[in-house]
Order: C-alpha cells, then sequence, then structure tokens
C-alpha cells in the first residue's frame, strides 16, 4: 500500500539536535536551503531527461539525504510540482539498486496532467518530492535458476530495472526469457538496450511481439514461445487483460506461487460532468467492500457498512476526517469537485464517490 | 431589511439565499488558488525560521543587552507567526491542497504546548461547529470565563477580571488544559481513560517544549544563560499575551451574539443558517498587512469562521464582499480597531462578573 504521508525518520545524530528545535527537525531547517538536506520529507533533483522514443523519457534523480534505498523491481511515489500544488504519481524504478542515480522511465499518457509534465515540461534542475520506495515486484534470494519475465508496453520499466540488476550479476545470472509485446517497434520503450543485451548476454532470450500485427500476448503465445514456462518463475506486467490471462493460466497448471504480478494502477476514466455516479468503496486495509450512492459521503457510507471512520465535524470542516485515497476518484458534495490524486488525504465528511475507489482504512 | 425583522418563511428564503451566495464565494477562491498562495506559504515558513535561527543566535550572546532585545523581539516574532499565521491555518487543513506532506493539518506539529491532535478536536471540531452556542462552544469563556448572561453565574465569576488578566501570559498552558476537557469526564462525554492518554500526550510534549525553552538553550548559552532564559521567558509571555488578545477580541467584544441551543436549530440547521450564526458571532479587528499576519488573518474571523479551510492570505480579499453581502442582507458585521475591540472584550468580562 502507497503512503506518502508518513513519520519522520530520525538519524541518530540529528537527535540530540532536535531537541533543540522540537517540534520542527534539523531537517526542517537544512530543507529552508536546499530541500535535498531534508531526511523528514524525501526530495530529489532531476539530473537529466533522455527522451526515450515518442512520449517517452528517462528521468534520472539525485536523491537527496532522505532516500533510504529501493530493491530492482519496486516503484517509487514521487510529488510533482505543478502551479503550486503537489500531485502525487508512482513510477516504477529503472536503475539498478547500486546506483546512486534513481532513474524512472516515464510514459507520456495524453489524458494525464502529470506524466506529460514530466515527459515535457521537466528541466533538469527541478526538485521532486520523493516517497518511500515500494512493491514486491522484486527479485528473491537465492535467485531461481530459470525466469521468465512478460510485459507489454510500459509494463517493460519494472522488469528493465530487473534486467539491468541481474546485467550487473552477468555470469551469475539466470537462465531469463523475456516476452516483450508493444504496438510498433517505435514505441517499443528500450528496444536498442533489450537489443544490445539479448546480443550481450548469452543467459537472455528476448522475443518481441508486435501488437499492431501480431496481435496480443495470450498465454498460448506464451506457451509457445517459452515452451518450458512451468519450470521457470514468472514476472509479468502490464495490463489488465495480461494480467489477468496470465493469472488465470498459471493458477490452471497449479503454479500460482510461481507468479509475480505488478498492476499499474491507473484511474479509471470518469464522466466530469454534474451526474455524479456513485460506486464502489473498498476499505483497503479492513477488507470490507460497499456501494455508495452519489450523494452519500464516504463517512456515511463507511459507517453503514460497520468500518470504524474516522470522524469530527460531519460539516467538513475540522478535517478530523482524513482517509488517504488509495485509488479512484471523489467527488465533493459541496462544490461537485472531483479529485483524484492517489494518496491524497480526503475528507470522507464531504466527498462522495465519482467510480470505484479504494481508502486506506 | 434586517434578516431579524422579516416573517419566518422569507427569512428562511433569505436564508438560503445567502448561504448559496457565500458557497459561490468559496468556490471562487478555492477555483483561483495557484502558484502565488504556495509562495507565500513557503515564504512565511521561511521567514519564521529565518527569525527563529537568528533570534536564538542573538541570545546565545544575549548577555550583551543589544543582542538580548533583538533575540527576545525576533523570537517572539518567529513564535507569534509560528502560532497564527501557520499553525493554527495549517492545522485548519487550510493548506492541504498543496499535496504537500510538509505542511498538512495531518502532520504539522506547532510550537505550543497543547499537542496539535488535542487542539484540532476542541478547536477545529467543538469551536468551529458550535461557535458561540452557550453550553456547546467551550471556547464561549473557556469554560472559566462568564461571557454571556445565559451562563449561570458562580460565585468565582466575581475574580474573573483577575484570572482573565493572569490567564493571558501563560494562554497557552491555559489552552492545554482546557483541551484535556476534563469537565467531559463527570458528564460521560469523555471516558477517564482517555483523559489520561491526552494528559500524557500533553505532559510528553510540554516537556519537550520546556526543555528546549528554559533548559536546552539557556545551558548552550553559557555565560548569557541567565539572560536567554529570560530572553525565551519573554518571547514566550509576549506570543501569549498576543494569541490571548486576538483570540479573545475574535469574538467576546460586546456586540457578538451567542446562542441559545436547541436540537433542532443547531443540529438542523443549514448551510446557510451556519453561515449566518458565524457572521454574528464573530468579530474582527481593523489595521494594516503587518497586523494581519500577526494575527495570522484571524484580525478576519468573520471571513475565517465562514471558511475556516481557506488560505488566510485569501481573507483579506474576501473581507470587503463578505461585509458588503452582510450590508445587503441586513446583518450586522462587528468590527474596529485593536484597541476598541480589546476594550469592548474587556467591557464584557467585567459586565459578567456579575450576576
Amino acid at each position: 500500500m502507497v503512503r506518502s504521508f508518513r513519520a519522520p525518520r530520525c538519524l541518530p545524530w540529528a537527535s540530540a539536535m532536535n531537541r533543540l528545535t522540537t517540534p520542527l527537525t534539523v531537517d526542517d531547517y537544512l530543507g529552508q536551503l536546499d530541500p535535498l538536506w531534508s531526511a523528514r520529507h524525501p526530495a530529489g533533483r532531476v539530473r537529466s531527461v533522455r527522451r526515450e522514443g515518442p512520449g517517452a523519457a528517462t528521468l534520472t534523480i539525485r536523491p537527496g539525504r532522505g532516500w533510504s534505498g529501493h530493491r530492482a523491481g519496486q516503484y517509487l511515489p514521487i510529488g510533482v510540482e505543478i502551479d503550486g500544488v503537489h500531485h502525487w504519481r508512482t513510477y516504477s524504478i529503472t536503475s539498478p539498486p547500486d546506483d546512486s542515480d534513481v532513474s524512472l522511465t516515464v510514459k507520456a499518457r495524453p489524458d494525464g496532467r502529470v506524466s506529460p509534465h514530466l515527459v515535457h515540461r521537466t528541466p533538469p534542475g527541478t526538485v521532486l518530492r520523493l516517497g518511500p520506495a515500494q512493491g514486491e515486484f522484486t527479485l528473491p534470494e537465492p535467485l531461481p535458476a530459470r525466469v521468465l519475465f512478460v510485459t507489454a508496453g510500459s509494463g517493460i520499466t519494472p522488469v528493465m530495472g530487473l534486467l539491468r540488476t541481474l546485467a550487473r550479476r552477468h555470469r551469475t545470472a539466470p537462465d531469463a526469457v523475456l516476452l516483450h509485446s508493444a504496438p510498433t517497434p517505435d514505441e517499443c520503450l528500450f528496444q536498442g538496450e533489450l537489443g544490445l543485451m539479448a546480443a550481450e548476454f548469452a543467459w537472455l532470450k528476448l522475443r518481441l511481439t508486435l501488437t499492431r500485427s501480431d496481435g496480443r500476448l495470450t498465454p498460448k503465445r506464451i506457451a509457445g514461445a517459452c515452451p518450458d514456462w512451468r519450470d521457470r518463475y514468472a514476472w509479468v506486467c502490464g495490463p489488465d487483460g495480461l494480467l489477468d490471462a496470465a493469472e488465470r493460466q498459471w493458477a490452471a497448471a497449479g503454479l500460482r506461487e510461481r507468479l509475480r504480478l505488478e498492476r499499474f494502477r491507473l484511474m479509471p476514466a470518469q464522466p466530469t460532468g454534474e451526474g455524479a455516479v456513485g460506486g464502489r468503496v473498498r476499505f483497503a486495509r479492513s477488507g470490507v467492500e460497499t456501494d455508495a450512492a452519489a450523494d452519500t459521503t464516504l463517512l456515511a457510507a463507511g459507517e453503514a457498512a460497520g468500518v470504524p471512520m474516522p470522524y469530527g465535524c460531519r460539516r467538513g470542516l475540522c478535517f478530523g476526517c482524513l482517509v488517504p485515497l488509495v485509488e479512484g476518484r471523489v467527488r465533493d458534495l459541496r462544490t461537485g469537485e472531483l479529485r483524484d490524486m492517489q494518496n491524497e488525504m480526503i475528507q470522507t465528511c464531504v466527498n462522495g464517490a465519482a467510480g470505484p475507489l479504494a481508502l486506506d482504512l | 431589511m434586517s434578516l431579524s425583522v422579516v416573517a419566518p418563511d422569507a427569512r428562511a428564503l433569505r436564508t438560503e439565499e445567502l448561504g448559496r451566495e457565500l458557497d459561490r464565494l468559496r468556490a471562487e477562491i478555492v477555483a483561483d488558488r495557484g502558484p502565488g498562495d504556495a509562495r507565500y506559504i513557503h515564504h512565511v515558513i521561511a521567514v519564521q525560521r529565518g527569525c527563529e535561527a537568528v533570534g536564538r543566535c542573538a541570545l546565545a550572546v544575549s548577555v550583551f543587552p543589544p543582542a538580548w532585545v533583538a533575540g527576545t523581539a525576533l523570537l517572539a516574532l518567529a513564535k507569534t507567526l509560528e502560532n497564527m499565521e501557520l499553525g493554527h491555518n495549517i492545522l485548519h487543513g487550510q493548506w492541504d491542497w498543496l499535496g504537500d506532506p510538509a505542511i498538512h493539518s495531518t502532520t504539522w506539529e506547532w510550537d505550543f504546548v497543547t499537542p496539535a491532535d488535542a487542539w484540532k478536536r476542541t478547536h477545529n471540531h467543538l469551536h468551529h461547529t458550535y461557535t458561540n452556542v452557550v453550553g456547546r462552544d467551550r471556547d464561549l469563556g473557556y469554560t472559566i470565563v462568564r461571557m454571556a448572561a445565559d451562563q449561570p453565574w458562580r460565585p468565582v465569576h466575581l475574580l474573573q477580571p483577575l484570572y482573565t488578566a493572569l490567564l493571558a501570559p501563560v494562554f497557552e498552558w491555559g489552552i492545554a488544559v482546557y483541551d484535556l476537557e476534563a469537565d467531559a469526564v463527570p458528564s460521560g462525554r469523555k471516558s477517564l481513560r482517555s483523559l489520561l492518554g491526552d494528559a500524557t500526550a500533553l505532559l510528553r510534549k510540554a516537556a519537550r517544549q520546556s526543555a528546549k525553552d528554559y533548559v536546552l538553550f539557556p545551558f548552550l548559552a553559557g555565560p548569557s544563560a541567565l539572560p536567554c532564559l529570560l530572553g525565551n521567558l519573554t518571547a514566550n509571555g509576549v506570543r501569549n499575551v498576543w494569541a490571548h488578545t486576538v483570540i479573545f477580541c475574535g469574538h467576546f467584544p460586546a456586540d457578538v451574539r451567542t446562542f441559545t441551543y436547541t436540537e433542532e436549530q443547531i443540529e438542523g440547521e443549514s448551510r446557510g443558517e451556519w453561515y449566518l450564526r458565524q457572521i454574528q458571532g464573530s468579530a474582527n479587528i481593523e489595521g494594516g498587512p503587518l497586523l494581519h499576519v500577526l494575527t495570522g488573518n484571524l484580525s478576519h474571523q468573520i471571513e475565517h469562521h465562514l471558511f475556516p479551510d481557506l488560505p488566510s492570505n485569501r481573507y483579506a480579499q474576501l473581507a470587503p464582499r463578505v461585509r458588503e453581502i452582510c450590508a445587503r442582507y441586513g446583518l450586522p458585521y462587528v468590527t474596529g480597531p485593536l484597541w476598541r475591540q480589546y476594550a469592548s472584550m474587556w467591557g464584557r468580562v467585567l459586565r459578567h462578573a456579575l450576576p
């Protein structure tokens, strides 16, 4: 679960100094001079932005003091300031963990607000807020002898982090098959680098599917291109259709525990007009699910479903009911304003569901 | 035509119209929030931390009298900004829309002995919901000062001019004890267990705060220890007196109304009725931009009570428009210079000391 609002971390040497700055920390003062010096609110500075074909770019970020590192295959919440407002999104990390810089490869979504900003309007020097790296789409220790990666579109990004990490091990890397699919060669992220890797490393076999001409990766194709798929530990990342198909395929073979999936949590597109829609509300921690009508507050919906909800004034004043929105979209019932920022704290007493959503509760 | 003299049905209609008009005003500001507002709050934070750092350094060499004066003044200024323009407003969620965890109502802690969580409950929830409702808004006299004729008189109130004056320099301690809501335990509104939990949280925070101002910094100041300690005491005292002044002037000048609690009126009130009560239950202080910043824009108490979650730097812009709306609806808009509001507030303390 993604949580960008977390308790401050305290480094041992700083704890004595923090007594002098309480209730702030020394970091809060250092952060005034350079945001990268703050450990309490980690930040990083963009060092370079490299084009990766049309509409995609790799951002190399020098993390500040607060960075606590990552494992290959994890994703990173970043806070991007646009017009004074921090928008939080998560992107897969494509750099190996032992690099001093962190790189993210971002594909600009045509209807997005943050990804086009990162790809087209983020000059080197820009400061980004960093959350802690998260996710379990990682390599186990010890490594299995044979692995399979199945990816589609930008689903290659976390796998690129895994492959680059394996490339560092080179001789001890497991036998690996990568089945990647992209609409056209132009739209295949990392095509050059993947080709070079496959040519250089005997342990890596690359099979590229061009979906515009060949059609999608199906269970049949996966089995055809990698006949020993049952003997391999598999990592699959891409659109829901691919993940669902893979999950069925591996489950049917009784091998579900050999499969790791990474779902990109893309926001479902919702109508934005006044015709509020309501939706299915999932309380991620308690596991409760309920349907909320368009004009019902999330607080009322949660209480009706028996979830212990934090609450205060019930009028949108006291902010005693703030809960992080994990995914989906909410509508402010007072103003009709829609919000869909991942991890944003929302007031459940004045917001209703605008489509399916999940709350961290 | 005043709202109080028209027929009940027409009055309800007018009230709903007032509500819609104020809702539109709110929506306008919400839509207009942007980089300028973000710059404002970042600037205030930078100035506040700068003043505090420089002030503390000056107090470290405060055996030298000009350093004492400058250090104490800067520290008092820093603490005032920290409490009023930053702490109070950020804890209201005014800056949550920035999406910045460093400036957020859920992560902010302030340089005030009462923990942010306890204060958010008594202030954001109880006070802002039940503004000036006798028996519900504990801020109406902070449970010890009698401020309205319909609050029951007890002999102890004869002393209230004295203890109100004594409260001012230690206001943060008064608020801290008040936020414990010990008076809610006998009535069953709060459990003894949660009172003990809150008291522990308060003691922990108060210990850290006091250690910083009254032990650690004076100790580090070496030969300047005593003047440094006095400087810190003075800065906290000045900040407390100022906060007490601003807050008492916000709700207790003579022309501010109080309300009687009736279930259907208060719990069932519409948005328009709620706005109406906020306007009648608050008072502004007139002055220049510096006064507004130093009060945390609570000099625009009426605007703050109408829109507690709008960024404070917007209240000055809202004030003339709210005042115009009040004039159009025949509503009072209680405002005046600081000295007058202060005198008026004291008049009320003195008057209600007697039965």
